[in-house]
């Protein structure tokens, strides 16, 4: 009877790896990396100048006191994402905005796509953020696009389409964000 | 005999607790296997700016990761005028190295991957919200001389409107 061991007591063992796993679930992230994804332009390009009739281009500017200006008018950010949308939809065929050319595109059909480009021009001194704030607003604004489309033909939202309708409608509602070379205040001997 | 007997009915038998720690510890495993562990540490501030239009990151494996920020640490390289870091891998790097640091960074990361990988490749730019483009331009440029065009902003996504 004495021979006996007796039985270690092993039901705090699993407090104690929970303790280690709360540790590890608090201290540790599954950060999935997230962002916005652009393609920047070839660096050969650069010094080719598109001739691009004016109509058909949207000039938004950020200045040195992050102040944002579309057609060399100033406005809010919030304003931002509506201005795209009318320049780059058009729905009254305004000649002053952008213009459109048909093209027959798989799923679709017939589809008047715009041509607009969206030109974008920082200072150097402009802040991050805001520059941010302006590629989401115009991100959003071409998404909207896209959503309303895609429920047009497909009666779904453009997230939850397979990917051949999602290049239908992308080539339906392109993004054409293009960057001009950003302007220096700073250098420019300021105010 | 018999009071032995009373005594077992009336007694719950005990629950066996040894292998609750296993499955714990399986659960510990299984999220440290999971969770990725930094593998750069990072020294320079960095806040992501937020954005509602976030996309995510597919492949980890095909991602560089490019930081610019304010130093953490008083003796890191910078870049003047706003003595603003850029960090690439495991170091900050100095104004007149940038160019050719920039240019090694890009061709040992499409090195290592595979030739139809290597289209897929996206530079990541990890940069904090309060830095003025003009960092954020010389690094665009640098990418675009060496056809490194796909990138990403890092940015975080805003959950209230």
């Amino acid at each position: 009877m004495a021979r006996k061991a007796p039985g270690i007591n092993t039901g705090s063992m699993a407090d104690i790896s929970f303790l280690l796993l709360t540790f590890f679930l608090l201290t540790s992230s599954i950060n999935t990396e997230q962002g916005i994804p652009r393609r920047l332009p070839p660096h050969a390009t650069e010094e080719k100048i598109e001739q691009i009739n004016e109509r058909n281009v949207l000039n938004v500017v950020v200045n040195f006191k992050n102040e944002i200006s579309v057609n060399s008018q100033i406005v809010f950010i919030n304003q931002l994402k509506d201005k795209a949308k009318d320049f780059i939809e058009n729905p009254y065929n305004d000649p002053n905005l952008s213009a459109k050319e048909t093209k027959s595109i798989d799923f679709i059909g017939d589809y008047p796509v715009s041509q607009g480009v969206i030109s974008l021009k920082n200072d150097q001194s402009t802040s991050y953020d805001v520059y941010i704030q302006v590629q989401n607003e115009l991100e959003k604004a071409v998404n909207e696009l896209r959503d309303k489309v895609s429920l047009q033909f497909f009666g779904k939202k453009y997230e939850l389409l397979d990917t051949a309708s999602q290049s239908a409608v992308k080539k339906a509602v392109p993004m054409q964000i293009s960057e001009a070379k950003p302007m220096d205040w700073s250098n420019t001997g300021g105010e | 005999m018999a009071r032995f007997k009373k005594e077992n009915t009336k007694e719950l038998p005990e629950i066996n607790t040894g292998s609750m720690s296993d499955i714990i510890f399986m659960f510990l495993f299984f999220f440290m296997v999971i969770t990725n562990m930094r593998e750069t540490n990072v020294k320079v501030k960095f806040e992501a700016p937020y954005a509602t239009e976030v996309q995510k990151l597919e492949k980890k494996s095909l991602v560089e990761t490019i930081y610019i920020g304010a130093p953490l640490n008083k003796n890191e390289n910078t870049i003047p005028p706003g003595k603003i870091s850029v960090q690439l891998n495991d170091q900050t790097i100095k104004q007149e190295d940038l160019e050719t640091q920039v240019q090694d960074f890009i061709a040992r990361a499409k090195e290592s991957r595979s030739e139809e990988d290597k289209n897929r490749l996206t530079f990541s730019l990890k940069v904090d919200q309060n830095v003025e483009m003009r960092y954020v331009n010389v690094i665009k440029t640098e990418l675009r001389k060496n056809n490194a065009l796909k990138i990403n902003y890092a940015t975080r996504k805003k959950t209230t409107n």
